[in-house]
């Protein structure tokens, strides 16, 4: 779904769903970055005219909370924990790893468009630490090596420089 | 032959593990063999380092096997697992390991027993009673219950419930709101995670009781987005509950109604903190609200609201069943019940252990625990989120109630402690935490909005001997201004991991022990 015609139609019949639910805005986010993977900012203001809000008020919101993107992620998202448990648990070592396999800070998108590497305070699985998510699948008790295959199976050696 | 059943379980932790590839080399590998099998994908009995950990019902009882692999099945099998015989895996029967049989389970009685969204299994082990109960009594009576049962908010807070309940009940508003928090963000914490995905009705009846202790007709549980298997288990669950007659409009027959909807956070730590959460709910940014005025007269969209955490709902139903007495019974002092301990971090035997209040660390790391996981000796532990203070040895052996762990500036939480080998830098952490701060405050009050950003600066001026003494003492003054003057909990609490790391491990921070002063 590329095309921005496509994308605004998808956005105003989300719109209509989610319009008379109380306190929306998040939901009818939530929906819009499931749909098209990030939230368009062409759609802000479509979005605050539906929900009768500020294009400000949508706009704070979209870059307040983490979870929310305003461009697309990469085909894959490795997610590393860096809390404290994981912390305990050699998770500094996995993230300088994945900085160094991918070639790119956290938060970034390899160049290709292949994977976006992100830190996350926790995935609640503090008593087999550390743990990684990639994409929609959670490992946990991640050793150096186990980490280093993750990786290898996404396709992330041979990623050009960022 | 009938079915043998096989446990399997779905918990998040579980799956990490490789649950999924178990379940599917059991089924694959029992249809080779033309073996009857019934799968059953329970919750986790919080025995994590055992997961995944699979159980065969026997006659004598059900048979545990951990860690398992998808590769170990064949050799299970071949070995007599079905039969509950010996294997490398073998653990005994479930019930006797030692780690479970010392446990006081009253919350997590259920937990990794029962299929979490078998209704059936819900009933038949005391599920709805409380419920039940509830629909019998009127709503004063039901806040009493509460209050008399001495539950206090499990969130982190302590706050009595029953208060909360009394004042929403004594509130007026065209419509009252129950909220439930789950939005578990703190490092070290899972109980919130396991009850939703583990036995997901048990916090759904909590919801439904208290909306009938306080004539509230509408739910909202607050999901962090981090935790998509919770999510998905309870919207199956709250979708189960309504074809059964227990959410919806004339709850088990009576004239009541209580609805309940799932709200999927998005990222922000302290959305945790309840003002702010409500603020989330509202479709705002994460804002924390100063108080008074309290949730509980204007909370959701300005009416009278009870938001409770996951464990303080979901602990309602056994106290409506069992009466208020038999929860007060367990635990010390005013710390009155069981609380689920989360042992996490560098620790052998990671997981959850419910107890009444007033054991000490030092047996749940090393009776429970078995010592650190890389074998090297423990240098600290985090007790109650990365908002909680460092506790050193010398502290290990005070009993967990909330009293005495605030008499040492400690906090007890929600439970969570997290365990550092001597490898740990507790600069470093300190620093963490503050950086963590800045990264997550709402930005609303300048001492967490400024204060955290200065934190990371004048730590990396001690760790770098730039004026070191002056430092400290600047520091400590800065954390002073951050506990007295912050709105909510996130910039009031981060001087605790920072305070107790430079008071009980100076060393770290360069300082010779002659230099360092005491708060």
């Amino acid at each position: 779904m590329n095309n921005t015609t496509d994308l605004t139609d998808s956005v105003l019949e989300l719109i209509k769903l989610h319009q008379n639910t109380k306190g929306a805005l998040l939901p009818l986010l939530h929906a819009v970055q499931e749909k098209i993977g990030f939230i368009p900012p062409h759609s802000v203001a479509d979005i605050a005219s539906g929900l009768n809000l500020s294009r400000a008020e949508v706009h704070g919101v979209i870059s307040y909370y983490h979870f929310f993107r305003s461009e697309p992620a990469g085909r894959h998202v490795i997610q590393v924990c860096r809390a404290e448990s994981c912390q305990a648990c050699g998770a500094d070592e996995l993230m300088a790893l994945a900085e160094k396999t991918l070639g790119i800070k956290t938060h970034h998108t390899t160049l290709n468009g292949e994977v976006t590497l992100e830190p996350v305070y926790c995935l609640g699985l503090c008593a087999s630490s550390p743990a990684v998510q990639v994409d929609d699948k959670l490992h946990a008790r991640v050793t150096v090596d186990k980490f280093k295959s993750l990786l290898s199976k996404i396709g992330g050696v041979d990623h050009e420089r960022h | 032959m009938s079915a043998i059943k096989v446990f399997v379980p779905r918990d998040s932790a579980a799956l990490a593990l490789g649950a999924d590839e178990v379940a599917q080399a059991l089924t694959q590998e029992a249809l080779t063999r033309a073996m009857t099998v019934e799968l059953v994908r329970n919750g986790s009995r919080g025995l994590f380092w055992l997961e995944p950990m699979v159980e065969v019902q026997t006659p004598q009882g059900r048979v545990a096997y951990g860690p398992v692999q998808a590769e170990d099945i064949k050799s299970l099998l071949d070995a007599g697992m079905l039969e509950g015989q010996k294997h490398a895996l073998y653990l005994g029967l479930t019930d006797q390991i030692p780690y479970l049989a010392k446990q006081e389970r009253l919350t997590f009685a259920r937990m990794g027993v029962i299929d979490p969204l078998s209704l059936t299994d819900y009933e038949a082990l005391g599920g709805w009673a409380g419920l039940v109960r509830a629909l019998k009594m009127d709503e004063a009576s039901i806040v009493q219950e509460v209050s008399d049962s001495g539950l206090r908010g499990r969130g982190g807070a302590a706050f009595p419930a029953g208060i909360k309940w009394r004042t929403v009940l004594n509130a007026t508003g065209q419509q009252k709101y129950i909220v439930c928090n789950a939005d578990e963000g703190d490092s070290g914490t899972f109980s919130d995670r396991m009850t939703m995905e583990g036995d997901p009705f048990m916090l759904i009846e909590g919801m439904i009781i208290a909306g009938l202790a306080v004539g509230a007709t509408q739910g909202y549980l607050y999901i962090r987005s981090e935790y998509p298997h919770a999510i998905e288990v309870m919207n199956e669950a709250i979708k189960r509950a309504l074809n059964a007659g227990y959410l919806g409009q004339n709850i088990c027959k009576s004239a009541k109604t209580f609805s309940l909807e799932v709200r999927k956070a998005a990222g922000s730590y302290v959305c945790g903190e309840e003002t702010a959460l409500l603020e989330s709910i509202e479709g705002k940014r994460g804002v924390v609200r100063a108080k008074p005025p309290l949730p509980a007269v204007a909370g959701l969209f300005g009416l009278p609201t009870v938001i409770n955490n996951v464990i303080t709902l979901a602990s309602v139903p056994l106290i409506l069943a069992k009466g208020a007495s038999f929860y007060r019974d367990f635990g010390v002092g005013r710390s009155q019940g069981t609380l689920p301990f989360q042992i996490a971090g560098n620790i052998k035997h990671g997981g959850l252990v419910e107890k009444a209040f007033g054991l000490t660390l030092r047996e749940l790391l090393f009776d429970f625990g078995g010592g650190s996981r890389s074998g090297r000796p423990i240098k600290a532990v985090q007790v109650g989120g990365p908002l909680g203070a460092y506790v050193p040895e010398s502290q290990w052996d005070l009993p967990l109630d909330y009293e005495t762990y605030a008499a040492v500036g400690a906090v007890v939480g929600h439970g969570g402690i997290v365990v550092h080998d001597e490898t740990a830098n507790m600069a470093k952490l300190a620093r963490y935490a503050m950086e963590f701060c800045a990264i997550e405050s709402c930005g609303k009050c300048t001492p967490c909005r400024i204060g955290s950003t200065r934190g990371v600066e004048v730590i990396d001026r001690i760790i770098n001997d730039n004026n070191r003494e002056q430092q400290v003492h600047l520091l400590r003054d800065l954390c002073n201004t951050m506990l007295s003057g912050s709105l909510c909990a996130m910039g009031g609490m981060t001087p605790y991991p920072v305070i107790s790391a430079l008071n009980h491990y100076p060393k770290d921070f360069g300082i010779e022990v002659h230099e360092t002063e005491k708060v």
